[in-house]
């Protein structure tokens, strides 16, 4: 008897004019961030197109040289690629432990007021022109890392990617490409962390201290846990961004594509990256323009999808439920 | 281990388990706090939050190895009270003090004392159970040796005994390595309770430990409560009128009027403060006629 007499009702509300109209502004609006991705990379694939057909995908997805001055040009982004994923790498190398601790100083170690400051100073840094710490990596940090470069290639020479070739000089390498890098993209990688540490479970933190840790042991115990998600995903969003960074790179480096048959010397001059080989070779003829595309076009999926991992790892995390990116 | 037994002190009323189970053993850490519940006593103590003072002149012993209950209405003090005495009240911006806390017989804000030291001897369970999620029970239980960096050699005997203590250990005792996290409420405190007693405090610490649990978990909390007397000085703080009576020896009374700081208005043995108070506002209060 009950449920043949009853009916059922699902009750919708109707959205007001009001309503309607901002939710049709936002959409827009999201959408077209959206629609103006996949215009990016269809103006990519586009223009990639010829250099890609003469070529061939794979031989240019492998192929490390890039030469334009032989017939046929024999162009490939391996080389670009290989030296790209180096200066990343070195960069996030240095950038993550320094915005951890970076993080941790402003989240546990300060009074309300140091910590206004020391996020405004990081802030600061990300509002630096990159052009700039292109020139000041050039004139200034160049020289001074010389030191560091000689003394690294002494002690740990017998590692392959830290040797050096007789007589090599020491400067314009991924090395201090990367360090430079690696300033540039602090912020980003500080400000998530950041982030995420502030939202510690207070009740924990309280718990550590309670039985008697120290502020260092009860970061150890809760922070750092808790934040894991937030570290990895923010070194991913970091990696992202020293992947596509030009300027800098491109006045550091001589933007010569790395060999891979011999051996990569990381600290020695040498060395190109896809944005910064892109930025100096900018303005060529139709087919090398063509075959920049392509090289674009590998970056910005590396790129996007570098992104789209360092999200989906931060949201799936316990911390990053409510950060955004 | 006899000299737990030994060392209770008399049993009030309240108490009538601890003395017919066996005792639970004692594992030895090094470097650890000295055996043995110890008295607590604040003298004058006084705390600020910026320029507002919100507890004034407390003067309260709370003896070796007995439950002592602070009751009183929402915001008189009582939890500021209990923070202070194990030197976490310090942990907020702007938190000021006056006044001495002596751990038998030393005073815990000396100067040159260690607030780490102090909050190792006198441990503390919060209102709102917080294990470490990202641990497992056996990790969790562990977690104060780690923080406080104290070494022990029977590391097994004491997650045993600790959860035994806490009451949580045959419910536990095959799941060790299982998240601390995925226990219900009620167990989660107790695993709060057993992480608390692994350090081997002098005193425990309670701040309305039952007032986020079901009445059957309570109940299991307030029998661990009754089993800890003898081995370690309870303060608790509790809404809870019933509870306080159930399982305190003695009793203070805190009370705040209107824009006031809060002051303990009477205390005494449990007993008589709520059969026969001199004060009559404590008798309007135990008897629930406000607060």
């Amino acid at each position: 008897m009950p449920g043949s007499t009853r009916t059922k009702r699902v009750v919708t509300e109707v959205p007001s004019v009001v309503d309607k109209r901002f939710n049709a502004i936002t959409m827009g609006a999201g959408i077209s961030v959206l629609v103006l991705l996949l215009l990016v990379g269809a103006f990519l694939f586009i223009q990639s197109s010829n250099a890609i057909s003469e070529t061939g995908v794979l031989r240019f997805l492998t192929r490390t040289e890039w030469r334009t001055d032989v017939q046929p040009p024999a162009i490939g982004v391996m080389g670009l690629l290989t030296g790209t994923v180096l200066v990343a790498f070195v960069a996030v190398l240095f950038a993550v432990p320094l915005s951890v601790f970076c993080a941790l100083a402003i989240t546990e170690y300060s009074t309300a007021r140091r910590r206004k400051w020391l996020i405004g100073v990081v802030d600061l840094l990300a509002a630096v022109p990159s052009l700039l710490f292109g020139l000041w990596g050039f004139l200034f940090l160049s020289d001074k890392m010389i030191p560091i470069s000689t003394w690294l290639t002494q002690n740990l020479g017998f590692i392959p990617i830290f040797s050096t070739e007789q007589n090599a000089s020491l400067t314009g390498s991924i090395f201090i490409a990367g360090v430079v890098v690696a300033l540039m993209v602090l912020p980003i990688i500080t400000s998530v962390t950041r982030e995420v540490f502030s939202q510690t479970p207070p009740g924990e933190k309280e718990a550590a201290l309670a039985l008697g840790g120290t502020r260092w042991g009860m970061i150890r115990a809760v922070v750092l846990p808790y934040g894991r998600g937030g570290i990895i995903g923010g070194s991913m969003l970091g990696l992202g961004r020293a992947l596509g960074e030009t300027i800098a790179v491109a006045l550091l480096l001589p933007q010569v594509p790395q060999q891979i048959g011999e051996s990569i010397h990381i600290l020695q001059n040498g060395g190109a990256t896809v944005s910064g080989f892109i930025a100096n070779r900018a303005g060529a003829d139709a087919f090398t323009t063509s075959g920049l595309m392509a090289a674009g076009l590998v970056l910005f999926i590396i790129t996007l999808a570098t992104n789209m991992i360092a999200s989906v790892v931060v949201s799936k995390s316990r911390s990053g439920a409510g950060v955004d990116l | 281990m006899t000299a737990i037994a030994e060392r209770a002190n008399p049993m009030s009323q309240n108490s009538t388990l601890v003395t017919e189970r066996p005792a639970i053993g004692r594992a030895t850490i090094i470097g650890g706090p000295p055996p043995g519940a110890a008295t607590l006593e604040a003298r004058g103590a006084c705390a600020w939050f910026g320029d507002r003072l919100v507890l004034e002149g407390v003067d309260l012993v709370m003896p070796a190895g007995q439950v002592t209950a602070l009751i009183g209405p929402s915001g008189c003090g009582k939890s500021t009270f209990l923070r202070l005495l194990n030197r976490m009240h310090e942990l907020i911006p702007g938190a000021a003090l006056d006044g001495e806390i002596f751990l038998d017989g030393t005073d815990i804000y000396a100067t040159g004392t260690r607030a780490q030291q102090v909050r190792m001897r006198i441990g503390m369970v919060f209102q709102k159970p917080n294990p470490f999620p990202a641990m497992s029970i056996r990790e969790n239980v562990l977690a104060g040796l780690k923080l406080a960096r104290l070494k022990c050699d029977e590391k097994d005997d004491l997650v045993e005994q600790s959860l035994l203590r806490a009451g949580l250990w045959k419910e536990v005792r095959d799941r060790l390595d299982s998240a601390g996290g995925a226990l219900s409420g009620g167990q989660q405190q107790r695993l709060c309770i057993a992480r608390s007693l692994a350090v081997q405090p002098n005193v425990l610490l309670m701040d309305e430990p039952c007032s986020a649990l079901d009445p059957t978990s309570t109940r299991r909390v307030e029998e661990t409560i009754d089993e800890l007397r003898g081995e370690v000085t309870v303060v608790i703080v509790t809404h809870n009128m019933q509870q306080a009576n159930r399982v305190s020896d003695t009793c203070a009374f805190f009370l705040a009027a209107e824009n006031q700081p809060g002051v303990v208005v009477e205390q005494g043995p449990t007993r008589k403060m709520f059969e026969n108070p001199d004060d009559p506002r404590t008798l309007d209060y135990v008897e629930g006629r406000f607060g």
